[in-house]
């Protein structure tokens, strides 16, 4: 049965929605803040997205992310762990760890050669080295988050943040800006402490493939990233996207599995 | 004379009846969420329903009516107190309250913040007067195990009477000398509590009874490996816990009552789920009642929980104390041997745990083992590294689960269903 397919992925600050064609070609891209309400986020971004596309009716919609139990419309759910790897594994079809750098968590999934996943590592709770993370320091640097990139871009020293906490990084953060650091050297060290946080949480290998808000807004994190750990680092188009991507790609299969 | 009313008891034990309506309230909303709504429960996990439902009502009066004739109630929570010598000297032991997210805030008064939150409840029930087992108890009894609990025994002599086992941190034949020294301490602090002395046959007759209880646990864990489970993870949990709780005979009763009904069901392939229900092995940490957490969330998302490697579980009844000396001193010796192959965290090597639960992931059935280790617990965090790596070189996947007592259900359901996922793809 030829029809479109709906992925939406629930994040804990943004959801995400990508609608495929009959034929697996993105036709559509929704993003909006979540809110407090995750039934009326879901069910606007599939307003949204369809009516973008000029499409009436999908045939599948999987539902993945935090939120992924709060849409009722939805005809399947799994979790973000399984679509970043279904996701990353259409992009990049080999063994790799995907590392998603969301809102409020990490995550690291060590996707085997054939597409699938063996383990898989989440942060506890706290949001040190998240998207969160970065808008709080950039907040008390009182620099407007379009500008951190290119202002790290230039720093001239190397910092990173030591603490395991967003707050405590923030009194951190003051107690350099009172030593007269550098605005570029600080926003380095915003990017190095997300990676710092990434890699203290488990072992990485040769290829990464990154995804999340946080690289599709700040594409440093992976250079950073590729010197720290010495990998090869790729980030798949879209990267903010790739959790619903794989969504969608799911549904694709429970599309085609349906008698 | 013990008051007939529960609310008079509870007043008469001290107990901020206020608040305590507040938790029974809670406690009993979570049991109807978690336990009563399950498929297909067996009839005999009736007589536990009552047990919860009386845990702080009929049971509290039994052991203050035992204490009117004289029994001195002792209070514990950990595997090493040797409840065969409470027993052999007419005494009751029992376990005392310790997985709720209860008196927090009063706790960390005592103790540090970054401590493991099944001592911060049994800290914070005393605190915030609404154990009536600790009010009850006539002794506390504690053991060096962790450095949290050790050092938390120090700052409750001041709440309540304590006496604290030293438990050695390794099994060297000196360290075997030391805690057979501490059981004969034990023993005299036990016979001077309750004034009688501990013959041979009063010591044979608790050994025996306590095997008994062993025996009946351990024939419902090898029940739980059919497929389909016969009964859920919760429920075998649940009997697990009350049996820190109960009367070990009427206990040992019922949980063979249990086991007839669950072997039946395995004669018919009934079970709580489908066959090929994806099956868990929990291995970690105790999880003190009413800690329901990582099983109800394993259980609500469809798959099943086979069997629990922890202090409420196995730990708790796999070796039995050998029945044959005759004498005191050979039985107490007997016990010692019995304890020191408990596997627990604190000792160290403790290399012998990761074939255990290698064992029992392979003979339940497990497709794979959950590792949950409460907050600040460094013993099993530690271990649970270290065992990742162990038994992933056997091919028996493990996911390593952190949580304490605090709603983060939707975290925890997260990783549980991606860990369901990832065993599904194998």
């Amino acid at each position: 049965m030829a029809a479109h397919v709906l992925g939406l992925d629930l994040g804990s600050s943004w959801s995400k929605a990508v609608l495929l064609d009959p034929d697996g070609r993105v036709v559509g891209r929704a993003l909006r803040r979540t809110g407090i309400r995750f039934e009326d986020a879901a069910r606007d971004l599939r307003d949204e997205v369809l009516s973008a596309a000029g499409v009436d009716r999908v045939g599948c919609t999987v539902a993945t992310g935090y939120g992924r139990r709060n849409v009722p419309f939805a005809d399947a759910r799994r979790t973000e762990i399984s679509c970043h790897a279904k996701g990353a594994y259409h992009f990049f079809p080999r063994e790799m760890d995907v590392v998603d750098i969301g809102g409020q968590d990490n995550k690291i999934i060590h996707v085997r050669r054939d597409g699938t996943v063996a383990n898989f590592l989440m942060n506890r709770k706290c949001a040190a080295g998240t998207g969160a993370f970065v808008e709080e320091i950039a907040h008390r640097l009182d620099i407007p988050l379009e500008r951190i990139e290119a202002l790290a871009e230039g720093a001239t020293r190397e910092i990173t943040l030591s603490s395991f906490c967003t707050v405590f990084s923030a009194t951190e953060v003051i107690k350099l800006i009172r030593e007269g650091e550098e605005p570029e050297n600080l926003c380095r060290g915003i990017f190095n402490s997300v990676i710092a946080r990434v890699v203290e949480m488990g072992p990485l290998g040769e290829f990464i493939v990154m995804s999340g808000g946080v690289v599709a807004a700040f594409p440093i994190v992976a250079k950073i990233m590729a010197e720290r750990t010495g990998a090869a680092v790729e980030v798949p188009p879209d990267p903010q996207f790739l959790g619903a991507f794989g969504a969608a790609l799911v549904a694709r299969e429970e599309l085609g599995a349906d008698p | 004379m013990v008051p007939t009313d529960d609310r008079q008891m509870w007043q008469e034990l001290g107990l901020d009846l206020e608040a305590h309506d507040g938790l029974l309230s809670v406690l009993g909303q979570a049991y109807e969420d978690v336990y009563l709504r399950q498929p297909n429960r067996p009839r005999a996990m009736e007589y536990f329903d009552f047990v919860v439902s009386q845990i702080h009502g009929l049971r509290v009066r039994e052991l203050l009516q035992a204490k009117e004739r004289g029994r001195k109630v002792v209070a514990a929570f950990c595997v090493f107190v040797p409840e065969e010598v409470v027993l052999a000297a007419g005494g009751v032991l029992i376990g005392l309250c310790g997985g709720a997210e209860v008196g927090f805030d009063l706790a960390e008064q005592y103790l540090p913040q970054a401590t493991c939150p099944l001592i911060k409840s049994f800290f914070g029930f005393k605190l915030a007067r609404l154990c009536p087992y600790i009010e009850l108890a006539d002794l506390v009894v504690g053991e060096t195990t962790c450095d949290g609990k050790k050092k938390a025994y120090e700052s409750f002599h001041t709440l309540a009477p304590v006496h604290v086992m030293e438990l050695p941190q390794m099994k060297n034949p000196a360290d075997r000398v030391l805690w057979r020294a501490e059981l004969a301490r034990f023993v005299d602090r036990i016979e001077a509590l309750t004034g009688n002395r501990i013959t041979d046959d009063a010591l044979r007759e608790a050994v025996g009874v306590v095997n008994a209880k062993r025996r009946a646990l351990a024939r419902l864990a090898a029940l739980r490996s059919a497929d389909p489970a016969p009964i859920s993870g919760l429920d075998a949990l649940l009997v697990n816990q009350i049996s820190f709780y109960d009367d070990p005979e009427r206990f040992t009763a019922k949980v063979h009552e249990l086991c007839d009904e669950l072997e039946e069901r395995v004669a018919r392939g009934q079970g709580v789920t489908a066959r090929g229900a994806p099956r868990i092995l929990v291995s970690g940490s105790p999880m003190a009642i009413p800690n329901w957490k990582v099983p109800h969330v394993i259980e609500s998302c469809g798959a099943v929980v086979v069997g629990e490697e922890s202090c409420v579980g196995s730990r708790n009844f796999r070796d039995l104390v050998d029945e044959g000396p005759a004498d005191r001193e050979a039985l107490l010796d007997a016990i010692a041997e019995r304890q020191l192959r408990i596997e627990c965290a604190c000792f160290t090597p403790n290399a012998e745990r990761a074939d255990t639960v290698a064992r029992m992931a392979r003979e339940l059935g497990a497709h794979g083992v959950v590792h949950y280790n409460l907050s600040f617990c460094t013993p099993y965090a530690a271990e649970a590294l270290r065992l990742d790596r162990q038994l992933r070189g056997q091919g028996i996947r493990m996911m390593r689960l952190e949580t304490d007592y605090s709603q983060d259900q939707a975290q925890v359901r997260t990783r549980v269903e991606a860990f369901l996922e990832m065993l599904a793809m194998e």
